[in-house]
């Protein structure tokens, strides 16, 4: 009996030893990337547990665990916003040596993805994070309606123009709105499924999606934390107004707390023609198109400018781990641009110039082009370390202009900026 | 002193206090501690997610603050408003339901049963399952209104009217049957050769119900509702659940409030300061609400 106990024992502390825990949201790549560690096992004999947590919990469950200098994860993927905080904190181990003694070099990956996911000051060549999972906020349409020839004459008789992808954001309002109420095959459809999430970040991402399209800057770029007269000029009213009408004009019935998952609940249950989600949803709409479904996708639709708001993640080492060693061995690994491409292949958005610059690659996938444009026109929220309070005030400001239907827009956008104000003082900044 | 004699056995007081011992020990570690320390807290410039960065007196700054933000009074008229109404029906038909089951009739175990089945689930889970119900286009609800009148496409959740409406009604579908259950008791404490009596002088069942039944069940009513106000008042799971303090902040609590307050603007001094003073008002409002119960039932 007690050499069993023996045995059990040393079994347990040997499997412990090699074996790391990575946290991430519970989403499609997720699962993607459990798959791809398979052979990161089967090469390293290191394995690697996995919690994945839910959206809406991610962001409370993670920061309160990096808060709390907690040894859970040995490897977190991170949001974007979060590596101010990473790095600040000391929640992240900066990566630089690291890279240089293992000869990854950060040349290799999108510049866009190394500036938003990995460096900290913003642009600066302190890494803490690899770039891990390309992201932006795009669009899917309902391919199969807009290529019914009775529709196209119909929408073309009253805007004068063909359905398609649409040019800017008039257009995709005009699209939307031809839709909305129509019966089709039987059923009432709607516009588009948008976000307006208040729990978390979805309005927030929703509603910078037309505001950077407007031209929208977060502050004045030659005096930091001035936004005054950025954040909210004319333009970014103007698209604060425009959303609240895409709302109001286009959503379904009901939809005035969705996100991710009730755009695409929307989406496939054959409600809108259009959805506003994550590149990293794609792969799993295109698979799952049936019963005469096909999707499209496209970038986000410029305006004023062509622009996206960012989503997205980069790989970082937790600093309270105690087997930083394994978990840089995995960054090592999943560096490699033959991973990377078994990478993107199984569904994860690879972020690796190879990849990227394959001349393959832009016909991979009907959504891939897409993917590579708005990569190139991306922008972020603030990744500041005091993000999730900058982006409290936003969501209740801006819910309750667009869904509550309270004030003005430009009253929104004052109030947003008296609360960021107080936070950057708070903070030192100002 | 022999040592046989000093184990001999130990006194009552001694016995008294290892009973009451571990609580008192609990209650100081677990309740008073804390309190202490957020009441500390609440004086400094305190930011829990700050690594490395110690906390500044400030005086009275964080009340000042807080007592001055206009958001936070709009906080506290919801959590008014929510409170209002959700112990005003629950104790209307609490009480009108304890009277009906009161009452000997076939079927009566069976339908209280179903009547408290609400209470006994989560108020995670039922925030969630309300969502569907109040679904415009799929929910059970809509379509029940509908069937007695068609007010066309509505969303409870959705609109700034409605949403706070929405969370009376859960609330109060969800907790009447507590109010109902301690009015129940109190209904069968009566005793009966009150209202023999009652019967003999010719009293109405109007009066026997104003001047026998409500002085009776009054306490048991006033005591459920003590309950659920206090509940109401830190009221969270449910509504974040539901409506997520939306649209806007329609139905942002005040207790939705703080939890962003200090657990997520990581604002640890100033939401201390806002804790205590909801403390400090629940408790005064307890402690008068009390008062004026113990002198109705001296009465």
């Amino acid at each position: 009996m007690i050499l069993l106990f023996v045995s059990l024992f040393t079994f347990s502390a040997n499997s412990n030893a090699k074996s790391i825990t990575l946290g991430w949201a519970a989403w499609d790549p997720a699962n993607a990337l459990q798959e791809l560690t398979k052979e990161f096992t089967a090469e390293t004999g290191i394995d690697v547990n996995f919690e994945f947590v839910p959206w809406p919990n991610f962001a409370d469950r993670m920061l309160n665990e990096l808060n709390n200098k907690g040894k859970t994860f040995d490897l977190l993927i991170g949001d974007s916003q979060w590596i101010g905080a990473g790095a600040v904190y000391g929640h992240y181990v900066k990566l630089n040596d690291f890279f240089d003694k293992e000869g990854i070099s950060m040349n290799d990956f999108s510049p866009a993805t190394v500036y938003a996911y990995s460096t900290w000051p913003k642009g600066s060549e302190n890494y803490y994070a690899l770039p891990a999972m390309g992201d932006a906020l795009a669009w899917a349409y309902r391919k199969d309606w807009f290529d019914r020839p009775e529709l196209n004459s119909e929408f073309k008789k009253k805007y004068g123009y063909d359905l398609g992808v649409p040019a800017n954001w008039n257009q995709l309002h005009d699209m939307c709105s031809f839709f909305q109420g129509r019966e089709i095959d039987g059923q009432k459809r709607y516009g588009a499924a948008i976000n307006t999430e208040r729990g978390s970040e979805g309005i927030t991402m929703g509603v910078t999606a037309a505001m950077y399209a407007w031209g929208m800057e977060y502050e004045n770029p030659n005096k930091p934390y001035d936004m005054e007269g950025y954040f909210n000029s004319p333009q970014a009213v103007e698209a604060v107004e425009f959303y609240r009408k895409l709302y109001e004009d286009c959503a379904p019935p009901g939809h005035s707390d969705a996100y991710m998952v009730a755009n695409l609940d929307a989406y496939k249950s054959g409600q809108v023609a259009f959805q506003m989600n994550w590149y990293a949803f794609w792969p799993g709409v295109s698979k799952e198109d049936s019963d005469g479904r096909v999707s499209g996708f496209f970038a986000n639709p410029k305006q004023n400018v062509a622009a996206a708001t960012l989503g997205g993640q980069g790989i970082s080492v937790v600093k309270y781990s105690d087997k930083q060693d394994l978990a840089l061995e995995y960054i090592k690994w999943f560096a490699r641009p033959d991973v990377q491409q078994k990478w993107w292949d199984l569904g994860g958005y690879s972020c690796h110039n190879d990849v990227l610059n394959s001349p393959s690659f832009p016909t991979s996938t009907v959504y891939a082009q897409g993917f590579l444009d708005s990569m190139g026109i991306v922008k972020d929220f603030w990744q500041e370390p005091t993000f999730v309070e900058l982006m409290l005030p936003m969501q209740e400001a801006i819910h309750d202009y667009v869904v509550n239907g309270k004030g003005t827009a430009k009253g929104a956008l004052d109030k947003i900026i008296e609360e960021w104000v107080e936070v950057f003082e708070a903070d030192g900044k100002l | 002193m022999s040592v046989k004699k000093k184990f001999k056995g130990l006194s009552d007081k001694a016995v008294a206090w290892l009973f009451i011992g571990p609580s008192v020990f609990l209650l100081l570690a677990i309740n008073i501690y804390p309190l202490i320390y957020a009441i500390r807290m609440s004086f400094t410039n305190f930011y829990a997610n700050k690594i490395g960065r110690e906390p500044q007196f400030v005086g009275l700054k964080n009340y000042i603050k807080v007592l001055n933000k206009e958001a936070i009074w709009e906080k506290m008229q919801v959590t008014a408003n929510f409170m209002f109404w959700t112990l005003l029906l629950q104790a209307v038909i609490g009480l009108g339901l304890a009277l009906l089951l009161n009452r000997k009739f076939k079927g009566n175990e069976l339908l209280t049963t179903l009547i408290v089945l609400p209470m006994m689930l989560s108020p995670a889970v039922v925030g969630v399952f309300w969502t569907y119900l109040y679904n415009p286009q799929v929910g059970l609800f809509n379509y029940v209104i509908n069937f007695f009148h068609d007010f066309g496409s509505f969303d409870m959740i959705g609109s700034s009217v409605l949403a706070p409406w929405s969370i009376v009604i859960v609330d109060t579908w969800m907790w009447t049957p507590f109010t109902m259950l301690i009015c129940l008791a109190g209904l069968r404490s009566v005793p009966n050769y009150l209202y023999e009596a009652a019967e003999v002088d010719r009293a109405s069942k109007w009066q026997q119900f104003i001047y026998i039944t409500l002085p009776s069940v009054l306490p048991f009513l006033l005591l459920a509702l003590l309950f659920r106000g206090i509940e109401n008042f830190k009221m969270f799971d449910m509504v974040v659940e539901l409506t997520s303090g939306g649209p806007g902040s329609a139905t942002e609590l005040a207790s939705i409030n703080l939890k962003r307050e200090a657990f997520e603007k990581w604002k640890t001094g100033y939401s201390s300061a806002f804790a205590v003073i909801l403390f400090v008002t629940i408790f005064g409002f307890g402690n008068v609400y009390v008062k004026v119960m113990n002198k109705i039932k001296e009465r």
